[in-house]
């Protein structure tokens, strides 16, 4: 735990990139391989379900600090992250223990899981009494399901890379389902995560999928591109990114997040296909007799379900709308170009003939300007505007441009000026700050006339406009709500965002998918912000 | 009897012997805890202060008209026995002890509990009332000892110097500097101040406090830069000056680099939880050492403080003043290093509005 904490400190205190892969490397080369296998689940993204409910480690350190309550959560209010929080409020240790990581997962946290309250409370006391204040941050973050670390799963390749002296691309394959939760960190593992480059790399993969290949925004004109024909064209869906892996018998369905989905789509995991083949697509929700995809919003109900009846399964089906075809008969087609994938997953897919595997459709036009008339239409096809796929170019790793690019060529998001009504501070870096904002629009008119909150949206403005409109929020607060504030109606931002759809649970009836701050209005006073009904103009250009 | 000390515009009144404590507002007679900015202020009649600071005061506010006193020498002022009490916070830093009637009272200015080799050590003084600052008054806030967070530092100058990297260590230029300065070990390279912190080396050096040679940048061979360590005021961060150190490695030196929030915010390197104020604990033996029964709290957390002192027995209230709004006065992360007088025309463009967020947060509840 201390190596792991010390490494955790490093990553944490550096912003240098460098910095950083240098502690990385100096800890993968000499932890245990034991320890080192579960580091590497935590530093790519594995999230460990919660050991210990939040309420009782908040019980049981207000009881080991003998502190009241509301002392606690003033300091959780200074502090703005709840395992810090703790990690100082406890009284210094009396004792060191130096415990492996593995250990701590196995045999120490993994048992409190289910455990009765006392016996929790026991081993916590013990516990939080051998360690300093970084590794009592580590542990609770570790009980408590929250962890997060300030790097890159591309830099933890690149590290794995540097100390097992291979290619960073086959240690982002190897990587691929490190962090599911359902296989066990295990020193065997690390120690093959490392190893050699063998001749059996293929059979180890089990039901692993192939990183993703990434697109980049085309920011230029498409002109910049050089000509339409060396590029294959096809609508950017808005769905769940996914591969579809056939091996030994059995179906997988991997979303981008590398979460195993295969349970929430039935009807995909049921798709007949060949041993040996993994489809890249999109999940999408695809009512048998329409012409194109279902709002996001439909997706989003079946997201949510663990159990699915059969009847949400009559309601929104989904079909996998194939446009890759990444391995077939267990041979990894990478390598080949664009094109000649995509005339392999044209035959296969025809071949399949299944209802819930469509062909990602090819756009045809012969001119870039052409497909600009055809890309403004796309709100009308349900689709977030265009992919540009470079005919040359291999399934790449990431999201490079080494080997060919694939751009999103999306339509302009929606925008709107809108009132900010609440805020509410943000958390880590920005803890104290006031970074969380809640956006109003007008409804109704003259005295009637009132703000509606529809948005809530906190990215999309610099460290300085926050310390401003930071500022604004404390000078402007009308009343607390908690750590909620609301403040008078003084400043207006333009928010973007990519759909719209009706939705009975918010106050506006309507919701906004993916809202971001665009830019503060400034120059806009409160009484010009747009109204509701601008709104409901969107919604209903967007289902006509 | 009414309270002997009590709060006007001007600042802390002492009644019956009718002078101020750090007033905040030009006043007749001033007894000034320390030199530091938001307790010393420009344009009292007369000043009283502890000896070993007379060098600092005068360096910072110019010809005044000042009684030193040593510590524990005794004066009668109107009929108040006054004396002076080291306070542990800075060179020359006192609590003032005031005796009139039978009752005694002390007021603290600010003060910090684990002793240092820059300055007198922290004296608890019994007394009836206690007025004490509140700058890290949660339980998060506790300090690691001075010698292993010195250290980290020298462990982590050696580091930097071992790969050929200069380091730069951003500190309050009184007090931080001269503590960070006393702990460093000078054989790892050559030690350089920035011109707003030699001043006050000359300061501590004067009154025998043994501060290690130090130059300034003009003075050191370029060569000597790359194991060199510097130390600056906040305000040089980012700042032209600072272009000269080529790839650095940098760190800021403060009691709120506790929180990753805020050290991450400070955009450093490193964050080395150093403070001349008491944490939490701190507070807690400070004030129960003086048995007081009654303790007014100032400048920090004051609703938490007297909230938890009146829970555990003591009759606590709070005081309003204008403290801790200044360099060193720690009020919150982001406002002190800008505020600090040597500010650099480079400090950051949006200072001014953090500035007066905090400022708007009378109540005292830290923003950090």
């Amino acid at each position: 735990m201390r190596e792991f904490a010390r490494l955790y400190a490093d990553l944490d205190e550096t912003t240098s990139t460098t910095r950083k892969l240098d502690a990385l490397k100096a800890y993968f080369a000499s932890a245990a391989p034991e320890n080192a296998a579960w580091a590497v689940y935590f530093l790519a993204g594995g999230k460990p379900r919660q050991a210990v409910p939040t309420k009782l480690l908040r019980q049981f350190a207000i009881d080991y600090a003998a502190l009241d309550e509301w002392l606690f959560d003033e300091s959780y209010a200074a502090v703005g992250d709840f395992a810090e929080t703790i990690a100082h409020i406890l009284p210094p240790p009396t004792q060191r223990s130096d415990i492996g990581l593995a250990e701590w997962m196995e045999e120490r946290i993994g048992p409190l899981r289910g455990a009765d309250p006392g016996r929790i409370r026991e081993a916590l006391f013990g516990y939080w009494n051998e360690l300093d204040w970084r590794e009592r941050f580590l542990l609770v973050k570790l009980i408590g399901g929250g962890f997060r670390v300030g790097v890159s799963r591309l830099l933890v390749t690149r590290a794995l890379a540097a100390i097992a002296a291979v290619d960073s691309k086959l240690i982002a394959q190897r990587l691929m389902g490190w962090t599911d939760g359902r296989v066990k960190p295990t020193a065997a593992g690390f120690l093959q995560l490392i190893a050699e480059q063998s001749d059996e790399e293929h059979k180890l993969r089990g039901g692993q999928p192939y990183p993703f290949f990434l697109s980049h925004q085309l920011a230029a004109e498409p002109a910049t591109l050089g000509e339409p024909a060396d590029w294959i064209v096809e609508w950017k869906y808005d769905g769940i990114r996914a591969q579809l892996v056939r091996r030994d018998g059995q179906s997988f369905l991997w979303s981008r997040g590398e979460d195993l989905i295969t349970e929430r789509f039935p009807e995909l995991a049921a798709a007949r296909l060949p041993d040996g083949m993994v489809l890249d697509g999109e999940v999408l929700i695809w009512q048998p007799d329409s012409p194109m995809p279902s709002a996001f919003a439909d997706l989003q109900k079946r997201i949510g379900r663990k159990t699915i009846s059969s009847k949400l399964l009559a309601e929104l089906p989904a079909v996998l709308c194939c446009y890759d075809l990444l391995e077939l008969d267990g041979v990894d087609l990478r390598a080949l170009p664009q094109h000649e994938r995509r005339a392999l997953l044209e035959v296969e897919v025809a071949k399949l003939d299944q209802r819930q595997l469509r062909l990602s459709p090819v756009v045809e036009a012969d001119s870039w300007e052409a497909l600009a008339v055809l890309r403004a239409g796309s709100r009308a096809r349900s689709v977030e505007g265009m992919m540009l796929k470079a005919r040359t170019a291999q399934y790449g790793v990431g999201r490079t441009k080494d080997v060919g690019t694939w751009w999103k060529w999306k339509i302009d998001p929606y925008a709107i000026d809108a009132v900010l009504l609440y805020a509410q501070p943000g958390s880590g870096r920005r803890a104290s700050l006031y970074t969380d904002y809640t956006f109003a629009v007008w409804d109704g008119a003259g005295d009637e006339r009132k703000l509606v909150p529809f948005a809530k949206a906190y990215s999309g403005l610099t460290d300085a406009e926050i310390a401003q409109v930071d500022n604004v929020i404390r000078r402007t607060t009308i009343e607390k709500f908690g750590p909620v504030r609301s403040v008078k109606p003084t400043m207006v931002f333009e928010i973007g965002f990519e759909g719209i759809a009706l939705s009975p649970r918010h106050k506006a009836g309507i919701a906004v998918r993916f809202p971001r701050i665009l830019r503060r209005r400034s120059d806009k006073p409160v009484d010009e912000a747009d109204t509701l009904d601008m709104l409901k103009g969107l919604l209903e250009a967007a289902t006509a | 009897m009414g309270d002997m000390v009590v709060v006007r515009k001007e600042g802390l009144y002492c009644v019956p012997g009718d002078f101020y404590i750090d007033p905040w507002r030009p006043v007749p007679r001033a007894v000034i805890t320390h030199a530091h900015g938001d307790h010393a202020r420009v344009g009292h009649g007369h000043y009283l202060a502890a000896a070993p600071g007379i060098g600092v005061l005068k360096s910072r506010l110019g010809d005044i008209t000042v009684d030193a006193m040593d510590y524990g020498q005794t004066v009668t002022h109107n009929g108040v026995k006054i004396s002076l009490h080291p306070a542990g916070h800075v060179l020359g830093s006192a609590q003032v002890r005031m005796e009139c009637g039978g009752e005694v009272w002390v007021a603290s200015g600010d003060y910090k509990v684990e002793p240092d080799k820059t300055c007198a050590p922290f004296e608890p003084v019994r007394c009836d009332t206690f007025i004490t600052e509140s700058t890290f008054g949660l339980p998060i806030y506790r300090w690691q000892p001075e010698a292993e967070l010195m250290a980290e530092i020298n462990a982590w100058w050696r580091k930097n110097a071992d790969e050929g990297r200069c380091s730069v260590v951003f500190a309050y230029s009184f007090g931080k500097a001269q503590r960070i300065l006393a702990g460093l070990d000078a054989s790892i390279g050559t030690i350089v101040c920035h011109g707003s912190v030699e001043p006050l080396n000359r300061a501590y050096r004067a009154e025998g406090v043994d501060i290690p040679p130090t130059v300034l940048v003009s003075e050191i061979d370029k060569a000597l830069l790359r194991r060199a360590m510097v130390i600056a005021p906040p305000s040089a961060s980012g700042s032209t000056w600072m272009k000269r150190f080529g790839d650095y490695s940098d760190a800021f030196a403060s009691g709120w680099m506790l929180l990753r929030g805020a050290r991450r915010r400070r955009g450093v390197d490193r964050g080395f939880v150093l403070s001349d104020h008491a944490d939490w604990p701190g507070l807690m033996s400070a004030i129960k050492a003086t048995e007081a029964e009654r303790v007014i709290v100032t400048h920090g957390s004051i609703p938490t403080l007297v909230r938890w002192l009146n829970q555990n027995g003591l009759d606590a209230s709070g005081f309003e003043t204008e403290y801790g709004d200044e360099e060193e006065g720690e009020v919150a992360p982001e406002t002190a290093p800008e505020a600090a007088p040597e500010a650099a025309p480079e400090a950051a463009p949006d200072a001014a509005a953090r500035d007066s967020a905090v400022a708007d947060n009378t109540a005292g509840a830290p923003d950090a």
